[in-house]
């Protein structure tokens, strides 16, 4: 093809620049403003369910009334309404929040300067995949106003309650073909400009690991999701057409003879929904690691530790994930056959986990430690996923989740895998590729009063719940237990976690302070500002439409800090002089 | 400075394929996906029913279905040979016989009309069965994928042929790569015919 | 151990091996943590800018660290094959036969725990939904069915004897629920188009746990899977009688049967 056809310089209009762009890096930024947004939403319905919690059936005070009476009438809160809020705060944490934020914001921007590629392969799928995501989530945010209000059967959405639930559901379930396919098209992308796109000189092994973590996430949403989207398409013709994919015969409902067909079976969604939320809460978790990783070696100036078996393990966790998926479901019934299988591979998947977090932990042995705000996010992010890691083998064991299934042990166990977990990491990457995406830094005070107060609340948060499950308190419960006698000896800690979630909230402010206020100083932060060794530190600070001045070429592995042939310690990928001693390094 | 996205028409030659290639291959590896749930739905409800009854229980016809079959087939070879057209530089012959593809997605939708219009008129709904539900389910999912490949197909047939005199390679390409989607919804049907109309 | 995770109290025969596998997996998780921990809290203070200016190219150079990989996963196959595998097989596939079993019926609904006996004949009598009434017939128990002239059906109170395994037949007439009773470490689904048996020995009655706890005692039994608005609210209380009591409550319930006002029971 010929060159000028793309070289012609026409100024874009406002609506093709910044609206409908097909830049990635614009696009990135979209997903992540986006998503930061629904992160915020999904916070305040939490904190209004925090606030039932600690005080069930009093009256929230102020807004409380704001809510009107199919929801809060005088200010306190309905069965339903808290339904509600758990469902969608589920879901939208977890679909709209975490998982845009982390692929499609944080991988649509850096992958393609990791790689040295001008854009992604097929731009325009781009912008629809973000264009879809949008609409996703108008629908999911406009079911609070129909009818009934939005989803209330949790976000796992289980038959035949959700059959049977207002109209809200459906929407829930529209919405979500609108993510599917978002997250469809997103994977697609991915994979293929990861494969083609990459500089010349840059293999696989030499690939940044967070590179790695996107293109084996983009597999699991690739392969996972569309089983959700045919389940999706079955409950949708239960709830429109009246069939009966998930519906028995002889249901009564509120004394009332179901006329539903029958046949059906109530299993299929769970095996369905989990066959992909399964591999999801690992396309939660493994570009947090990505992440991670990438602000580790850069913060502890020496290669990472093991790079080969954590890319290793990353492929094989990302193909074990498929077959882990009924640990969910080890109380439905379950023969011993079918529970010892997925028990086993359980045990087997928290494996990989271990090797990576320990090649993590390794990495800082030998290092000059920098403790920088993304370097604070990072670290907390180790001990953190440990608690949420090591709280899911009791969970995978059959027998012990007898006693702990849906109870706050699993709400405290993910929470504190995807929370002080994936958002630090988060977190620590707006931090890291900021100055990258701006040509500003933040600020590192700032970043600091964030961090501390954070890591304590999130403790406060998720380190009770543990001790309410393991007493037995089930999760979803409007009242927070209030009338069961065996959880009288954990219903205080509900005030503690609310108060902490409450301090969380105020530990934001310093963030969102931050976010804003560094977007109006001058542009000093340089290509350069960590002294990084990856590639998207070779494009200029923010990169212009095209990413690079100059294809760059790679010449080496991804982490080369503190070569012992180099003066400086650091040694960019894209540096061509690259054994011998420069004679004066220019700084 | 902006440039290029490389290897839109030209293979890559370390990996030779060029991106929409592995784009549509990824694109029908989750299209797997999508119609594995579909049929592990079908099977699960299935064995589980105490109460399945066949096609034929609600006249599903064989011989429509058998034609139908027939009409994708035929499709799916006169895709090959229009893309066999393009690469042997005859567009009038890549006319001919991506109209005759078109023309069979088109009939085989009629047929479909027919098959589900006899079924509404016998009183049997996507409600009136778990069977049938499956049987709506699972046609109306492959059907809209008909008409999806039939639409593209049509525009590919029409005005995006004009592509063929700016870029010819690129064209062919596409016209493969919609092919190798026809040929998937083709398979897929395949599965469909016996599992709902035979067994 | 089992003080310091505050698992609560236990009235059940196999709930001292389930418990005894819980700690044990925290013991596995305590000890991952500390010693992963310590080395982590060390090295950052080792290795930090201040005291290491200069980072190592090589790094650490040991493989130790496969060891504690191997390890953990040596630990997780003896928690697999030693504990988890058989506990949960016992579970399932050991379920005790009528002859040595009390068996009950439990349909669960939006929002109540029903439960249905066999009566002294020990046969249950057919129940079909079309039968069902909210005030007079909950489970649609049909009066008329072989064995159902006997059965005796109870809202929200479990009655079973102690030191005899019992036998719960689960299902659910609407959407799904899950039963569990806590201090008999058992909890499952119910769910609606299936029955799920599911057992244990109670070991501890109803009226010792008052002596100790007080007259307010009562076995709670709880849902665990959300189930709509009243979820929350769905308990009900399980009373673990002496064999004789136990009787004694069966025959009671029976002499209320085919008396001229069934209905009265209900409420
Ligand atoms: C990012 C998300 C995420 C991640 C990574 C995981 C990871 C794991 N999860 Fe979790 N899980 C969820 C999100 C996640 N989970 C969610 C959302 C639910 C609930 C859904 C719902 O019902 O609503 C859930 C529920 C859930 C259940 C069902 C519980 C129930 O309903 O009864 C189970 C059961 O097996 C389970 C197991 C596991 C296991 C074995 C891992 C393993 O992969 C973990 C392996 C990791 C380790 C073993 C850690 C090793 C670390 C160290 C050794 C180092 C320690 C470090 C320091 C001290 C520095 N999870
Ligand atoms: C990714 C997933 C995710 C995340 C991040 C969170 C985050 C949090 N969650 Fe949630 N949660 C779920 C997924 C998630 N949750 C799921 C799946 C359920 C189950 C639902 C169900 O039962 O069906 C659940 C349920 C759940 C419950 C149980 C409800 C119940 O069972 O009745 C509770 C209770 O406290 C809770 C609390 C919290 C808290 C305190 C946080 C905190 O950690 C929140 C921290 C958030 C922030 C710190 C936001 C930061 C962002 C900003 C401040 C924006 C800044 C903006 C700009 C700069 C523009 N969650
Ligand atoms: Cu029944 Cu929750
Ligand atoms: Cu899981």
């Amino acid at each position: 093809m010929s060159d000028h056809e793309h070289e012609h310089h026409e100024e874009l209009s406002f609506w093709r620049k910044y609206v409908f762009s097909t830049d990635h890096k614009v696009i990135g930024i979209q997903y992540t403003v986006t998503a930061l947004f629904f992160l915020f939403f999904g916070f305040c319905l939490m904190m209004l369910m925090r606030w039932q919690l600690a005080f069930p059936g009093k009256a929230l005070p102020i807004i409380g009334a704001l809510f009107g009476a199919d929801r809060m009438p005088d200010g306190i809160m309905l069965p339903e309404f808290y339904n509600q809020l758990g469902a969608m705060h589920g879901t939208i944490m977890v679909f709209m929040g975490v998982v845009p934020l982390a692929v499609g914001g944080f991988g649509n921007f850096v992958v393609p300067l990791q790689i040295g590629a001008p854009d992604m392969t097929f731009p325009r799928l781009n912008m629809l995949s973000y264009w879809c995501y949008f609409v996703g989530g108008v629908i999911m945010f406009a079911s609070f106003f129909v009818p009934g209000g939005a989803a209330q059967s949790g976000w796992t959405s289980y038959p035949p309650l959700s059959d049977i639930a207002p109209s809200g559901q459906t929407w829930w379930l529209m919405g979500m073909m609108a993510l599917i396919f978002s997250s469809l098209l997103g994977a697609i992308n991915f994979i293929t400009t990861i494969i083609q796109l990459r500089a010349p000189g840059l293999t696989f092994f030499r690939f940044p690991f967070f590179v790695w973590a996107q293109f084996v996430t983009s597999f699991l949403l690739l392969l996972a999701f569309p089983p959700l989207q045919a389940a999706s398409f079955f409950q949708l013709m239960d709830r429109v057409f009246g069939t009966s994919f998930f519906m028995p015969e002889g249901l009564v409902i509120s004394g009332q003879l179901s006329e539903a067909t029958g046949g059906g079976s109530p299993i299929l969604w769970q095996h369905l929904f989990w066959f992909l939320a399964h591999p999801e809460v690992y396309v939660l978790i493994l570009p947090a690691l990505g992440i991670v990783a990438e602000v580790i070696a850069n913060n502890t100036r020496r290669p990472l530790w093991g790079y080969k078996s954590m890319v290793y393990s990353l492929i094989f966790l990302g193909f074990m994930s498929f077959i882990v998926w009924a640990h969910h479901m080890f109380l439905t019934g379950m023969g011993s056959a079918m529970s010892a299988f997925f028990q086993t591979t359980t045990m087997i998947i928290s494996i990989p986990s271990v090797i990576i977090l320990t090649a993590l932990i390794l990495s800082l042995w030998g290092g000059s430690i920098r403790f920088t705000t993304p370097m604070l996010f990072a670290l907390a992010f180790l001990p953190m996923f440990g608690i949420g890691g090591l709280t899911g083998l009791p969970l995978g064991l059959a027998s012990t989740d007898i006693h702990l299934h849906d109870t706050y042990y699993v709400i405290g166990h993910f929470h504190y895998v995807v929370a002080p977990g994936t958002l630090f990491a988060m977190f620590a990457g707006i931090y890291y590729w900021y100055p990258k995406a701006t040509g500003r830094k933040m600020s590192d005070f700032l970043g600091k009063l964030h961090f501390w107060p954070s890591l304590i609340f999130m403790n406060g948060i998720f380190m009770p719940m543990m001790i309410q499950g393991l007493a037995g308190m089930q999760r979803r419960l409007y009242d927070g237990g209030e009338i069961y006698a065996h959880t009288q000896t954990a219903l205080h800690w509900h005030k503690v976690i609310s108060i902490s979630a409450w301090g969380l909230a105020l530990a934001q402010i310093p963030f969102i302070i931050n976010f804003f206020a560094s977007l109006r100083k001058p542009k000093t932060a340089g290509d350069n500002p960590w002294h990084s060794t990856t590639l998207e530190w070779a494009a200029p600070s923010p990169p212009p439409h095209g990413n690079f001045t100059e294809l760059p070429t790679v010449y080496r592995a991804a982490y080369e800090y503190s070569h012992p042939d180099h003066d400086e310690d650091y040694l960019p990928q894209f540096q061509a002089d690259a054994q011998a001693k420069p004679a004066a390094a220019t700084p | 400075m902006s440039m290029a996205i490389p290897y839109t028409v030209e293979p890559r030659p370390d990996t030779g394929l060029n991106n929409v290639k592995i784009g549509i291959w990824l694109f029908l590896a989750s299209e797997v996906m999508l119609f594995g749930g579909l049929f592990a739905g079908y099977i699960i409800l299935r064995v589980g029913s105490t109460d399945w009854q066949p096609g034929s229980a609600f006249g599903l016809s064989v011989p429509l279905a058998f034609t139908n079959t027939l009409v994708l087939i035929t499709s799916s070879v006169t895709m090959v040979m229009a893309w066999a057209s393009l690469i042997r530089k005859d567009f009038s012959k890549y006319r001919l016989y991506m109209g005759i593809t078109v023309l069979c997605g088109l009939g085989f939708m009629v047929i479909k009309y027919i098959e589900y219009t006899s079924k509404f008129s016998h009183g049997y709904y996507p409600s009136t069965h778990i069977f049938l539900a499956l049987y709506f389910t699972l046609t109306g999912l492959h059907g809209i994928h008909v008409i999806a490949g039939m639409g593209y197909n049509a525009y590919l047939w029409g005005p995006g042929a004009k592509m063929w005199e700016t870029a010819p390679e690129q064209f062919t390409n596409r016209v493969e790569a919609s092919g190798l989607f026809w040929h998937f919804v083709d398979l897929v049907w395949i599965f469909l015919f016996p599992v709902l109309y035979l067994l | 151990m089992d003080r310091f995770l505050g698992l609560p109290d236990l009235a059940s025969e196999h709930g001292a091996r389930l418990d005894y596998a819980t700690e044990l997996v925290h013991w596995l998780m305590f000890a991952l943590f500390i010693i992963w921990g310590a080395l982590f809290v060390f090295i950052l203070f080792r290795f930090r800018q201040g005291r290491n200016p200069k980072a190592s190219y090589k790094g650490l150079q040991s493989h130790l660290s496969s060891y504690g990989e191997v390890a953990v996963a040596v630990f997780e196959v003896v928690l697999l094959l030693g504990f988890s595998i058989p506990l949960y097989s016992e579970r399932v596939d050991d379920v005790p036969d009528q002859s040595e079993a009390v068996v009950v019926r439990v349909i669960a609904e939006q929002f109540a725990w029903n439960s249905h006996y066999p009566g002294p004949d020990g046969i249950f009598g057919d129940t079909r939904p079309e039968l069902i009434d909210v005030e007079s017939n909950p489970i649609g128990l049909d009066r008329e069915s072989e064995g159902a002239a006997d059965d005796v059906t109870t809202v929200n109170q479990l009655h079973l004897p102690v030191d005899k395994p019992a036998v719960i037949r689960l299902s659910s007439k609407d959407v799904i629920h899950s039963f569990f009773i806590l201090a008999m470490r058992v909890k499952q689904d119910a769910i609606p188009g299936m029955e799920f048996p599911l057992w244990f020995v109670p070991t501890v009655t109803t009226n010792e746990m008052r002596e100790k706890y007080g007259d307010d005692f009562n076995y709670e039994i709880g849902c665990s899977q959300l189930c709509g608005l009243g979820h929350y609210r769905m308990r009900g209380f399980a009373t673990i009688h002496s064999q004789a009591d136990f009787d004694a409550w069966m025959e009671e319930e029976q002499s209320y049967l085919g008396g001229e006002d069934e209905d009265e029971f209900w409420g």
